[in-house]
């Protein structure tokens, strides 16, 4: 298990050509776009066996020994152990009970990488598998929500068993939910009928702005999850997947 | 907001069985006080148009004169009920501290016979958990995320005083727990829900229940108090298309419901689930309206309300046939039973209760009082195929399951469908209406092509046929809305009565030309 383990192969980072994304969170009051710049994504999120990988490496993020402030009482709690995956947890199935922190120094140690932003995650995630923006199809909708309908306990899909979308990127819907790097400066209110509250001192950052096409349903409640998240939370349907700029180096 | 691991032992108590409300003792004086309270309301009632508080003696100042003080005594830990029970009067006389623990989950049920549907629930049913407290407590609520949910949730209780109503302070993620505090300032009965975007599906899903703020006198004692709940609900698959129905966005924005329920399922207060109460006792139902979208005209078939606190407020009125209940609202509404048998619960919007689902049972029983009503005791035209001889319907269901349906179960089962949906058209005999409604009585053309005769049913029919000789020129409907096994039953029952003679229409059958029907524009999705 260790060797298998140590020995994965390196992941793939897929090119992302960069471009403009007009979402339901827009910048800026008078900005309707923001612009993405040309990065690169893992095709597909990383697994109980990279992460089991890392810890080996890392004994502070093991499950016991990582600092509370860094990650909640769920972190990693599916394992049989601190260092044994057991029969909850495949090899192949994505991490999760994974919080931000950890997340992050997966991507920094392990992958020279860092998690992706809010704006290029959703870039990505707006392709379906012909199209580079397939947000105003309503059946490609209708099928991201019905991942939202299978109850929350059924056993974790193993990563890669999706069609590649446009981009030639996996199972970005229909698997898990994922971190992403600023999901912190994202949050709208708590209670999401207050969007025309002129309070705004309760808002953060681009949250603060009326929230547009409501009818993505979808968007909306990826939404709602990471603002419901502090960076120590795990859940056991949020994993993640690491992003690197074009500009910054590989390993 | 902490880290939130679940014990067995910790869920919300289980429904129990009906508890009768018997005064209790000490509970007398504030019994009669209670009564009389209501007289002068009733008597104001009876004075002021629309029976609103007028004069300021009658008003009971709401939350201003809500606060009676800090909490007293050590804090109670409050029973919570599944639906249909209520837990019982909370009997104190002083504000106390009341704990709430509520758990969220999101939970695969039957919305309707095979049919799946995953619902996001407060304490696991549709409703959720019923609260009770009384005026002026201090309620310390616990909203628990189970960590196997996918969403995070929040709760907004229309009986907080205070933004949002909890739902900004009570903001959980999947498997962590939030904990707020409020004080009950106005009596009465509120809706609570979850408000988490987008608020519409969260509720749409299940996310609403009622919470019972009791006036500090107590409510007067009745026999049996019982809580439902009517919801629509947006499936992409038809009314009891088989299989795991998915939410339908565009059916929910576009207020066009699949199902209209009474407790989150077509089963769920009928048959066996019934309610029950026995002729002489006086009956009170806390009747909330979740929607997300309809409001409900509630009504009990054969029964007059006695006493309605319509939108749930103070004031009552009396001798009411229907009462309207607002999406986010509720009602108190009570009767004295004097007549035995089974009185049916509707959404007086009818299509929503024969069509869609909005339909319960009230069964009394005890003596008949022939001088208070001599005949039938439901309408059975009224039931069509919900009530009336189900029994052969669940004969053929379970045979079919077990692969051993006979010709003659079909028959039987198909006949109930018929007298339920066509013999209004084509009459009980099968002779139809001579220039209207053809015969299906030794009909050439309803035996000429069975794949015919299933797709007239699945689809409709309408222009010139011509039907033993004779020209008709009307419009069928389509009963789309029946599932393959009631449409082969059907048909099976057709094709062999009055003389007809054939041989069995199987489900597969049925399906097969189902499959190849274009779903009209804006069936789904």
């Amino acid at each position: 298990m260790l060797l298998a383990a140590t020995s994965a192969a390196e992941p793939t980072y897929v090119p992302v050509e960069g471009g403009a994304l007009r979402s339901v969170l827009p910048p800026a009051p008078q900005q309707q776009e923001t612009r993405v710049a040309p990065f690169r994504l893992r095709r597909t999120a990383v697994t109980n066996r990279d992460f089991l990988a890392f810890v080996i490496r890392h004994p502070e993020w093991r499950r016991g020994t990582v600092a509370a402030l860094f990650a909640d009482g769920g972190y990693l709690r599916h394992w049989a152990g601190p260092l044994t995956l057991g029969a909850e947890a495949d090899a192949e199935q994505p991490v999760t009970q994974v919080s931000w922190f950890a997340a992050r120094a997966y991507c920094a140690e392990e992958e020279r990488a860092r998690l992706p932003t809010w704006s290029e995650w959703e870039y990505v995630a707006a392709a379906s598998e012909s199209a580079r923006d397939a947000r105003q199809d309503p059946a490609w909708r209708q099928r991201i929500l019905d991942w939202y309908a299978v109850p929350g306990d059924r056993p974790l899909a193993r990563v890669g068993g999706q069609p590649a979308n446009f981009y030639g990127i996996q199972d970005l819907h229909g698997a898990i939910w994922e971190w992403v790097e600023d999901f912190n400066s994202l949050l709208v209110s708590a209670d999401n009928r207050e969007q025309g509250d002129p309070d705004r001192t309760r808002f953060c950052g681009s949250g603060a702005l009326s929230m547009e096409q409501k009818e993505n349903y979808a968007v909306l409640m990826r939404i709602a999850l990471l603002s419901s998240l502090q960076a120590a939370y795990t859940t056991r349907n949020l994993g993640f997947r690491c992003a690197r700029g074009d500009a910054e180096p590989g390993r | 907001m902490s880290t939130y691991r679940p014990q067995e032992s910790s869920r919300p108590a289980a429904s129990g069985p009906a508890i009768p409300q018997q005064p209790r003792g000490g509970r007398g004086v504030s019994f009669a006080r209670a009564l009389l309270v209501v007289a002068l309301g009733g008597a104001l009632t009876a004075c002021q148009s629309g029976g609103r508080p007028g004069s300021p003696g009658s008003d009971t100042g709401g939350s201003a004169k809500g606060d009676f003080g800090p909490p007293q005594g050590a804090p109670v830990r409050a029973v919570l009920t599944s639906p249909p029970q209520v837990p019982p009067p909370t009997g104190r006389t002083h504000p106390a501290k009341v704990i709430v623990e509520l758990e969220v989950r999101e939970v695969e049920k039957d919305i309707s016979e095979g049919v799946k549907y995953t619902f996001w629930t407060f304490g696991g049913t549709v409703p959720g958990s019923f609260i009770r407290v009384r005026q002026g407590d201090t309620v310390e609520f616990h909203l628990k995320n189970h960590p196997s949910n996918k969403m995070p949730h929040n709760i907004d209780l229309h009986g907080v005083t205070g933004p949002g109503g909890g739902a900004a302070s009570s903001f959980t993620a999947p498997g962590h727990e939030s904990q707020f505090t409020f004080k009950a300032l106005n009596e009465g009965i509120y809706v609570y829900h979850c408000a988490t975007a987008p608020v519409g599906m969260h509720v749409g899903n299940g996310m609403y229940g009622l919470i019972l703020v009791e006036p500090p006198r107590g409510r007067p004692p009745v026999d049996r108090e019982y809580y439902l709940m009517q919801g629509d609900f947006y499936t992409v698959g038809k009314y009891r298309q088989r299989g795991h129905q998915p939410f339908d966005m565009q059916k929910a924005i576009d207020e066009n419901p699949t199902y209209v329920l009474f407790n989150g399922a077509e089963s769920a207060l009928v048959g066996d689930n019934a309610l029950k109460a026995r002729v002489g006792e006086t009956v009170r139902l806390f009747v909330g309206d979740g929607g997300p979208n309809l409001v409900s005209s509630f009504h009990v078939i054969g029964e007059i309300f006695d006493r309605v606190q319509w939108e749930g407020g103070t004031r009552y009125q009396e001798n009411v046939q229907t009462t309207l209940i607002p999406a986010g609202g509720a009602a108190i509404v009570e009767f004295h039973l004097e007549v035995p048998g089974s009185y049916v619960i509707v959404d007086h919007s009818l299509f929503r209760a024969f069509n869609k689902g909005a339909l319960a049972i009230l069964k009394v029983e005890g003596p008949e009082n022939k001088a208070v009503y001599s005949g039938k005791e439901v309408d059975s035209a009224y039931l069509g195929d919900k009530v009336a001889s189900l029994a052969s319907v669940e004969a053929a269901r379970a045979a079919a399951a077990a692969g051993t349906l006979t010709k003659e179960q079909q028959i039987k089962a198909g006949e109930t469908y018929f007298n339920g949906s066509c013999a209004l058209c084509h009459q009980v005999t099968g002779e139809g209406l001579p220039n209207v409604f053809p015969p299906l009585a030794k009909s050439d053309f309803l035996m000429a092509d069975h794949q015919r005769a299933i797709g007239i049913v699945l689809n409709g029919l309408s222009g010139p046929v011509t039907v033993n000789g004779a020209e008709f020129n009307s419009v069928m409907p389509p009963m789309s809305q029946l599932n393959d096994d009631e449409i082969a039953n059907v048909l099976t029952f057709a094709m062999n009565s009055w003389g007809n003679e054939a041989g069995a229409v199987s489900a597969e059958e049925v399906a097969a030309v189902r499959a190849q029907t274009k779903r009209p524009e804006g069936a789904a999705r």
